[in-house]
């Protein structure tokens, strides 16, 4: 089963309690492919344990990119968070698993 | 006209020296920047000042500069820095004294003040921004409150000729863009320069963020001499556009990818990028690779500034109490789940089981959660419970349940850690421009 680490790589960042998801292919050429596997429902879902709110999607075919906000990520924002990775950097790592197929 | 050369020097407080010196050394840059201030770091600076009247600045402050002011005095190279922090004219004076010790013939610091707002805050209740509460609700707990400040509070310290412009909080391509618009005159409300400016400040700033650094994962993404990895600088054009590039021998590498994770790094709406200067506009940037690390950035564009300004408050905010302890070998994880269970049965003895509280098994479920990875046993977890509690005495309490759990608790825990912090939270809120005057005054040796 191929997965969006097959075919891109991933880098997430902190905005007070939002989290921001750059996903982006390594080859332009897959962009269609990623893009499709990358729907906000579906990231939602992915995320559905850490991700409390809405989430924004912004396709960027241009940069082979699909970049995304995570709100309500985490846990009050970095500066009050009790988790262990309060900005949330190693979220971009649960993305790469994600079926780019849905069964 | 010959290309401006600007380069990275830090991409945060605690960013490594010897590349920043390699900069300096071999970069024949006209200006180097050292971006030194996340969210809450003002309000950690705020605490040391009030400790000490001296400080209150950045505490690498002195050895970056040792490290690199003798290479930027002899080459003319400018250092612009955020490191001024709680104390930017403390952190001029501090840099004047590392030029006496250096014996460096002469010096000119410009330090740029204003941001500090928090009397106009106090003066002022005004909503907090993503809460419904507002400024009045951290009375008593407020330590500070600054303002982003845009490149126009830098224009009069750069136009004094300044060899060190020391700045506290700043937007952070802002230190980058204000030597931009002073040597190419960029008028400013000239607004697609400016956003084209503020890209090139956004792929700087966080200094290996975009040579290499934070990307590499082996076998899918292999990255050269990553220990090596060098910082970044751009040579920017009077139209706006430039070229990403570092180092010949430097490890890491400057390419369309490092520069696309770059670009969207901490982005929100890339149409509506907002900074004190300009509303940027990333959504048409095109990045295109011109030769070995080498990436030319163009297509930025950009809209009138805002009217509000953008301002950090730091606050105290309870305390938090944490410990974790190893467990490993067959049944390891159904041994860190007893130990959770006990430690929430303790907690509730203690009376402290209504507070706020994470009870999670590293190796399993802290860092997503407990459903992304559920099907993996693992050789060895580590049992982490942190709770927010009002008091330091209860915060120490946590840690210590989970020391106990060597004489109380399942079959083979070790290692054990237990720490108390402080919380120094952030909140933002937004001020009117009329509410902050910048300022600059010159220091010289």
């Amino acid at each position: 089963m191929k997965t969006v680490r097959d075919i891109a790589f991933a880098r997430s960042g902190d905005k007070g309690n939002r989290a921001t998801l750059s996903v982006i292919a390594r080859n332009p050429a897959d962009y269609p492919v990623l893009a499709r596997a990358l729907s906000a429902e579906r990231v939602r879902a992915w995320y559905r344990d850490s991700v409390r709110g809405a989430v924004d999607r912004y396709p960027l075919p241009h940069l082979g990119a699909v970049h995304f906000v995570l709100h309500e990520a985490l846990a009050g924002g970095v500066t009050r968070s009790l988790a262990l990775d309060a900005h949330g950097k190693s979220l971009s790592s649960a993305i790469l698993d994600l079926p780019l197929e849905e069964h | 006209m010959k290309a401006f050369r600007i380069g990275a020097g830090a991409g945060y407080s605690g960013d490594r020296i010897d590349p920043a010196e390699d900069l300096a050394e071999r970069g024949a840059l006209d200006v180097l920047v050292f971006e030194c201030l996340a969210e809450r770091t003002i309000a950690l600076a705020q605490l040391r000042r009030s400790q000490n009247p001296r400080l209150g600045y950045d505490p690498l402050l002195e050895e970056r500069m040792r490290t690199v002011l003798p290479a930027c005095v002899r080459q003319g190279t400018r250092v612009v820095t955020n490191m001024g922090a709680a104390h930017p004219l403390a952190a001029g004076q501090a840099v004047l004294q590392v030029a006496r010790e250096l014996g460096l013939p002469r010096l000119r610091v410009a330090v740029v003040l204003g941001d500090d707002v928090l009397p106009w805050i106090q003066a002022h209740d005004v909503p907090l921004l993503d809460t419904q509460e507002t400024v009045r609700s951290l009375d008593g707990r407020l330590i500070s409150a600054n303002a982003y400040l845009g490149a126009d509070a830098l224009l009069p310290a750069l136009q004094s000729g300044a060899d060190v412009v020391i700045t506290g909080r700043v937007a952070d391509p802002a230190l980058f863009l204000a030597p931009l618009m002073q040597h190419f005159g960029w008028a400013a409300d000239d607004w697609p320069r400016l956003g084209q400016g503020i890209v090139i400040g956004h792929l700087l700033e966080c200094a290996a963020q975009v040579s290499g650094g934070y990307i590499a994962d082996p076998g899918r993404m292999d990255i050269p001499n990553l220990a090596e990895v060098g910082f970044p600088l751009a040579e920017v054009r009077a139209d706006g556009s430039a070229v990403i590039t570092k180092l010949p021998g430097t490890g890491g590498c400057v390419n369309r990818l490092t520069c696309t994770a770059q670009l969207l790094y901490e982005l929100e709406d890339p149409q509506r990028y907002l900074q004190p200067d300009v509303v940027a506009n990333f959504s048409q940037v095109q990045l295109q690779e011109v030769g070995p690390d080498r990436v030319q950035v163009q297509g930025a564009s950009g809209t009138a500034r805002p009217d509000q300004l953008k301002v950090t408050l730091g606050y105290r905010d309870g305390f938090i109490g944490e410990g974790q302890i190893s467990y490993a070998g067959s049944g390891a994880r159904a041994r860190g789940e007893l130990a959770l269970h006990i430690l929430r049965h303790r907690l509730r003895r203690l009376g402290l089981g209504e507070l706020e509280q994470r009870a999670e098994l590293i190796g399993v479920n802290a860092l997503h959660g407990p459903s992304l990875g559920a099907d993996r046993e693992p050789y060895e977890v580590r049992v982490r419970l942190a709770v927010r509690c009002p008091t330091r005495a209860q915060a120490e309490r946590v840690g210590q349940e989970v020391e106990a759990l060597y004489l109380n608790g399942p079959a083979g825990g070790g290692g054990v850690t237990q720490s108390v912090r402080e919380v120094i939270a952030a909140a933002s809120a937004l001020i009117p421009r009329s509410a902050v005057t910048p300022a600059c005054q010159v220091l010289e040796l």
